[in-house]
């Protein structure tokens, strides 16, 4: 236990250190969708009776940022340290696979759910939102960077090189969560690409999330977390399996 | 032993060694790296790791520190299992490794407190700040670790593995980049640990570092253990002495010419096998009339056996070969 603790404490200190480039950066990119977005399609666009587009925008790019937030920080920092040979510092440790993980993905969370804040703060003067559900919001929150914590941890094991991570993170990670609904209600899609994104796991977590300000989303909340809890649960499994077999990480 | 002793009480252990190694083999694509190693480190030993770059040594440390898994054959360190009880083997162990990595983010200081926590070390503060001394690192203590010398970072690699005081110690080439004035105070530090009952094993390419600190020494090469033994008895297993003297006068009579082993001019080194035949090679040379100039005795050393020991090795590999 004292291990996680000594673990999450240097992950944590990792990204605060250069919050600049972790934390505000990320929140300035999110600022800038919501204006641009809003601004094209405030006037023709309404996902939501009720709700106007700029403001059904706002939790979905609050979910995107924490969770590629979340990511990001687990697989950065595992990528770099095996590219600048520091990994030895974490693999030496008597830490159980368990603690290993759990750290990475705790710091990840922290990560995201700062930035997640810190967009929500960021956007509090351009919108009024108002929050229905908040402990569904919270525990969509949790889940969603916990899941990309994980993910994180799985392309960190993965990855050798950076290139490997970006091609990662812009293949998989970033059209799933463009894809994901954070622009629009997928009720706006023909039923195909409706029935795809019922696939992704990433818009369970936008909708639950949209759930949770405005009471109102495509699917029901419960069905959301069951399917959030269902990705957390299969990612965690095989990296644990992965960290337990020493795959990449002790060659 | 002392109460608070590196060992400790672990009667069900007590018998093991600080290291065993049975038929360890890994391969990298092609290259046997290691070819079924054997090897028994005990308890409180200085134990020298040698070999020509690529030999192995590294490979095989990496395997007992759990950085590598081996293809074939079984690592303990103190009784623990690397692979089936791992946390256990990682708790009695500090490495030093080769490569100079370090972790841009921290001070020095923070470098050795994470890295004591990551051992569950409690109370760690106090051996912090004597490693800080030890290792002389004390008015770069609060500096960024980018900010460092390469050999300053060496001795920060040394002090991360030993803040939670493993009862054994790899160091693989630990004086690489350090200078002289360190790798003194260096030795010191790790004799001294050596005494409190550490065990200590060593990867170095100065022979003579080796030879003053190690009681025992494996020669490793392709892969394999070409030599083991007391480091005083490695050197005494082939000739003991060699006699060089410079001669005025006479040259050197025939029967002793064909004993000498380099003339340069007129400079001859005659190899011994006891101390007695000093006598009698030089007053066959008193008989010869030739007068002696100047004489040294030559101890012989860990480095001429080294090179001895690794062209015997590559004989037998070219035969092997054919
Ligand atoms: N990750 C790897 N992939 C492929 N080959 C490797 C790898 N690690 C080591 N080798 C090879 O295995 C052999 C043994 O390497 P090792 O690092 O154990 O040697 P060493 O005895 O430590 O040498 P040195 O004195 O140069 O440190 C070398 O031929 C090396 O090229
Ligand atoms: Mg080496």
């Amino acid at each position: 236990m004292s291990g996680f603790r000594a673990l999450a404490r240097k992950e944590l200190l990792r990204f605060s250190r250069v919050s600049m480039q972790t934390v505000f950066a990320p929140v300035v990119t999110t600022l800038l969708y919501l204006v641009v977005f809003a601004h094209v399609l405030e006037s023709r666009v309404q996902m939501y009776p009720g709700v106007s587009y700029r403001v059904f925008l706002v939790p979905g790019l609050v979910m995107m940022a924490i969770l590629q937030n979340a990511f990001a920080n687990s697989s950065s920092s595992l990528v770099q340290s095996k590219m600048t040979g520091n990994i030895v510092f974490v693999l030496l440790p008597p830490f159980s696979h368990v603690e290993f993980f759990c750290a990475y993905v705790f710091a990840s969370m922290v990560r995201g759910l700062t930035v997640g804040v810190g967009v929500l703060i960021a956007t509090s003067p351009l919108v009024e939102l108002n929050v229905a559900h908040p402990l569904w919001a919270l525990a969509f929150a949790i889940c969603g960077s916990a899941v990309l914590g994980s993910l994180g941890v799985l392309a960190g094991i993965w990855a050798e090189k950076i290139d490997q991570l970006s091609a990662f993170q812009n293949f998989v990670v970033v059209p799933a969560t463009f894809l994901s609904g954070v622009f629009y209600s997928i009720n706006s899609l023909s039923p195909v690409w409706r029935d795809v994104s019922l696939a992704n796991p990433f818009f369970f977590m936008i909708d639950g999330f949209r759930y949770s300000f405005f009471g109102q989303s495509d699917v029901a909340p419960t069905t959301s977390i069951v399917a959030v809890l269902a990705a957390l649960f299969t990612l965690s499994a095989i990296a644990l399996m992965l960290l337990h077999k020493g795959y990449r990480m002790r060659p | 032993m002392s109460a608070n002793s590196p060992v400790g009480p672990q009667s069900a252990l007590n018998a093991s060694p600080a290291i065993e190694v049975r038929g360890l083999a890994k391969r990298f694509g092609k290259l046997q790296a290691l070819d079924h190693i054997d090897l028994t480190i005990e308890r409180g030993e200085f134990f020298g790791l040698l070999g020509p770059n690529g030999a192995g040594k590294t490979t095989l440390i990496s395997i007992i520190a759990g950085l590598t898994r081996a293809d074939a054959g079984v690592a303990k360190v103190m009784g623990h299992d690397v692979i089936a009880d791992y946390r256990a083997a990682r708790r009695a162990l500090g490495v030093v490794p080769q490569e100079l990595v370090f972790d841009p983010f921290f001070t020095v200081r923070e470098t050795l407190e994470f890295q004591a926590g990551y051992f569950g070390a409690k109370n760690s503060r106090a051996w912090i700040d004597e490693v800080i001394e030890s290792l002389d690192l004390g008015d770069k203590a609060n500096t960024n670790m980018r900010a460092l010398s390469g050999g300053m970072k060496r001795r920060v690699l040394v002090g991360q593995a030993l803040v939670h005081k493993p009862p054994v110690i790899v160091l693989d080439e630990p004086t690489a980049g350090v200078d002289v004035g360190l790798r003194m105070t260096l030795w010191k530090f790790i004799r001294r640990l050596n005494d409190d009952g550490h065990t200590i094993v060593l990867t170095t390419h100065y022979l003579e570092e080796a030879e003053s600190l190690c009681g025992r020494i494996a020669m490793m090469n392709r892969g394999r253990i070409v030599a083991l033994d007391r480091t005083d008895a490695l050197i005494k297993r082939h000739h003991s002495l060699n006699l060089r003297v410079r001669l005025i006068g006479a040259s050197l009579p025939a029967a002793l010419r064909s004993r000498c082993v380099a003339s340069v001019d007129d400079t001859h080194t005659f190899p011994l096998d006891r101390f007695e035949e000093v006598e009698s090679t030089l007053a066959s040379l008193r008989a010869a009339n030739c007068r002696l100039l100047e004489m040294e005795l030559l101890q012989p050393d860990l480095e001429e056996i080294f090179v001895e020991i690794m062209r015997t090795d590559a004989m037998q590999h070219a035969k092997g070969a054919q």
